[in-house]
């Protein structure tokens, strides 16, 4: 298979198989191009599986403005008009097309699609399937996918992007299964790797797997990215381990209460501004809890049947009688791979998509629902112009690259170790939830740019202990930990220079 | 706390909550060669599904107790410790025509809706798959989640094209299924789904299929029927 993939010119090649990779993937097929999809993990592994509260799209045409307006007022004016308004515009048809395709929207009693508030939205306008609204969007798309013969490569990282005048050429990726380097050449590649809070480890809602890795390669390669200090702050997340329990609970009527019982902020206020809230109760050994108790089991059942489920799994808790403890963690990265209104990047032919992407529409603060509308409405434009590309396909020399991450990837085999790569990694979680979280200043930052000084000297001299090239997880992490710390610094680096509080961004030395 | 991995034995002195949690712990200090699946840590991506003391699992989901003893799915050829490969998946999807094939551009109630939203929860972990008894016998078997798919799109109001799953699940499909419910018994989003591979034999027999078992094996050579009791045996 490896040998037919190397040799073979894609017209579009997607790296990445969540919600925006696979809408990518089928929009660029729809438009008449060859696909493929290479991906770390397996489609419906990815984390749009994650998301949870819904969808947003206008109530009616009158509303569309509203949407356009709390989003650009949540992004806190680093959103872009042009781009939020074509997707607040474009979310009827999106919406309509993921209907149209098989996703089971949650119903009115007249058959229309409901919708319920989420914080910071001036009506209610996010559609849902229950509380798993993206888990059934994911396993729609792949669904259509399978349909559609799209051509996927699983369990392959992204290594290396391969551009020459300043356009692409294609990637390396390492096949995780027998950790051979292979070469995959495309006209247009569609970057759609996911964020970055994984870095954030036993502090984020996220997966394992959301490491940025397409982030931190666009960075080594001179692709255009920013807003990477802007990194989202879910309020509600189960105490101790980070599990998400949506806005859509708090959407629906929950409340937060401090161990007194006391309601102490508005609920839906947009995430940042909660976040903190709850995490200053925190911080003064106070301890904050999500009461759903007055909506009843029915309700819940209904509207939330994954918080009920995930509650009582892990915390033993149940939400129609019991309070759940909470606090916030890392969920979404605002910032990522500079792209414009048509998912260009400043490399010819190489676009980026979704959470990996920053499209200057979430700006400082994302609002829930805007994600999972983001990724569906510009994975159709990003597959649809990666399409277009038409001229010839030519190149000088592309075996360099392959040729060096061979011998990276030996490189790290061979080298003996004693250090554990993997205290690095919680060193590195810790710190940057520590000194680069919720709240933020320049003598805390300083400090984590000294600490992540350490933290690289550390990672450069140590390897790992598994040797085998048979499904060599371990390399998988080790490399993915290489990604991170090269995005945390930028994190740092960015924090440290935006002096004045912004959104998620909220620097408690900004005195105005 | 003791626990078996495969056929090795790890004992953890730190308190860990989850099967996923204890795998990672052991990874992180005393063996990385341990090679396990992990992804969202909620039970949502199916990516961690394995097999504790004999019962298919998420590892994510499932708390660790003492002596328990961990290996990997089923049914599946094992790449390393608790990976297997899954690259049959696509196949069987494609197989069962997993997917909305034409818009019935039906308009949709909360019944309707209703109808497919469990089903609708798989989420591909392969533990119905792991815990089947019909792929000792018959490795081309649909199987569970394919049928589960089949299921979700013949259930769903806005099909137009029903006939063509309901054809596409006939052979190594609806029939083949021994009904011994291991899958429902498993399933981590609690779909019943050997209930609806019954449900999906009765929607087969309104198009017009039969049992192959019921209508061809009564029968021997000579074309006499030979079922029921024979009081020559």
């Amino acid at each position: 298979m490896n040998d037919k993939i190397q040799t073979q010119i894609v017209d579009v090649l997607v790296v990445g198989s969540g919600g925006a990779g696979l809408t990518s993937a089928l929009s660029a097929k729809e438009n008449g191009a060859t696909v493929t999809v290479v991906s770390k993990t397996y489609p419906t592994h990815s984390q749009t599986s994650q998301a949870q509260g819904g969808i947003n799209c206008a109530i009616n045409t009158s509303d569309i403005k509203n949407h356009i307006e709390d989003t650009l007022k949540s992004a806190h004016g680093l959103g872009c008009e042009d781009t939020i308004s074509l997707m607040c515009n474009e979310a009827p048809n999106t919406i309509n097309w993921l209907d149209k395709i098989g996703v089971p929207f949650s119903r009115t009693n007249d058959g229309k699609i409901k919708q319920r508030p989420l914080g910071g939205a001036s009506n209610a306008r996010a559609c849902y399937s229950s509380d798993y609204t993206g888990l059934k969007i994911l396993h729609t798309l792949y669904d259509r996918c399978i349909k559609e013969d799209i051509t996927f490569i699983n369990e392959h990282m992204l290594l290396s992007l391969i551009i020459e005048d300043n356009t692409i050429k294609g990637v390396t990726v390492l096949d995780i299964q027998n950790t051979k380097v292979i070469q995959i050449l495309a006209k247009s590649v569609i970057l759609a790797t996911g964020g970055y809070c994984a870095i954030y480890d036993k502090y984020t809602t996220n997966s394992y797997a959301t490491t940025g890795d397409g982030i931190a390669i666009a960075l080594k390669y001179g692709v255009e990215v920013s807003n990477l200090e802007f990194v989202q702050f879910h309020p509600t997340s189960m105490l101790g381990n980070s599990i998400l329990i949506s806005e859509s609970a708090r959407g629906e009527g929950g409340y937060l209460v401090d161990q007194n019982g006391n309601r102490f902020i508005d609920e839906l206020k947009p995430r940042d501004v909660v976040a903190r809230a709850i995490y200053q109760k925190i911080i003064d050994k106070d301890t904050v809890y999500l009461d759903l108790r007055h909506l009843g089991l029915e309700k819940i059942m209904e509207t939330m049947p994954q918080e009920r489920d995930l509650a009582l799994k892990f915390a033993n808790i149940k939400l129609e009688s019991e309070l759940l403890p909470i606090i916030p963690s890392a969920h979404y990265s605002m910032g990522g791979i500079t792209t414009n209104i048509n998912c260009q990047t400043n490399i010819k032919n190489l676009y980026a998509v979704g959470e990996c992407a920053n499209a200057n529409i979430h700006g400082a603060n994302r609002l829930g629902g805007n994600s999972l509308l983001e990724i569906i409405t510009f994975g159709k434009i990003a597959g649809k112009n990666a399409s277009k590309t038409n001229e010839e396909y030519k190149y000088k020399n592309l075996q360099n690259i392959k040729q060096n991450d061979i011998q990276k990837i030996d490189d790290i085999l061979a080298k003996e170790t004693k250090c554990n790569f993997y205290d690095i990694k919680t060193n590195l979680a810790n710190m940057m939830f520590k000194d680069v979280g919720l709240f933020r200043n320049a003598s805390r930052l300083k400090d984590a740019l000294i600490q992540y000084e350490k933290l690289i000297n550390m990672y450069e001299n140590c390897g790992i202990k598994d040797k085998s090239r048979i499904y060599n997880k371990t390399l998988i992490e080790f490399i993915q930990l290489q990604n991170s710390l090269d995005i945390s610094k930028e994190i740092i680096t960015n924090a440290l220079n935006r002096t004045k509080s912004c959104g998620a961004h909220f620097r408690s030395d900004d005195e105005a | 706390m003791k626990l078996k991995i495969i056929d090795k034995e790890y004992t953890i002195t730190k308190k860990v909550d989850t099967i996923l949690l204890a795998l990672m712990h052991i990874k992180s200090t005393t063996n990385q060669e341990l090679t396990f699946r992990s992804g969202c840590k909620s039970g949502v991506c199916g990516s961690c599904a394995v097999v504790v003391n004999g019962v298919e699992k998420l590892a994510c989901t499932t708390k660790c107790n003492d002596n328990d003893e961990i290996k990997p799915l089923k049914n599946a050829k094992v790449i390393r410790d608790l990976v297997v490969d899954m690259n049959y998946e696509e196949k069987f999807l494609k197989n069962s025509s997993g997917y909305l094939i034409e818009n019935s551009n039906s308009d949709i109630s909360i019944e309707d809706e209703k109808a497919i939203d469990i089903q609708s929860n798989c989420i591909l972990c392969h533990s119905c798959f792991s815990s089947c008894p019909v792929y000792e016998a018959n490795s081309d078997f649909l199987g569970p989640f394919a049928l589960t798919r089949a299921f979700r799109y013949i259930n769903d109001k806005k099909e137009q094209e029903k006939k063509i799953h309901i054809d596409n699940i006939q052979t190594n499909g609806v029939w083949d299924c021994t009904l011994c419910g291991n899958c429902s018994m498993v399933c981590p989003s609690h779909i019943d789904i050997k209930n609806d591979i019954v449900k999906l034999r009765n929607t087969s027999a309104q198009y017009g299929y039969t049992d192959p078992s019921f209508s061809s094996g009564g029968f021997d050579a000579s074309g006499t029927p030979d079922f029921g009791f024979n009081p020559d045996f």
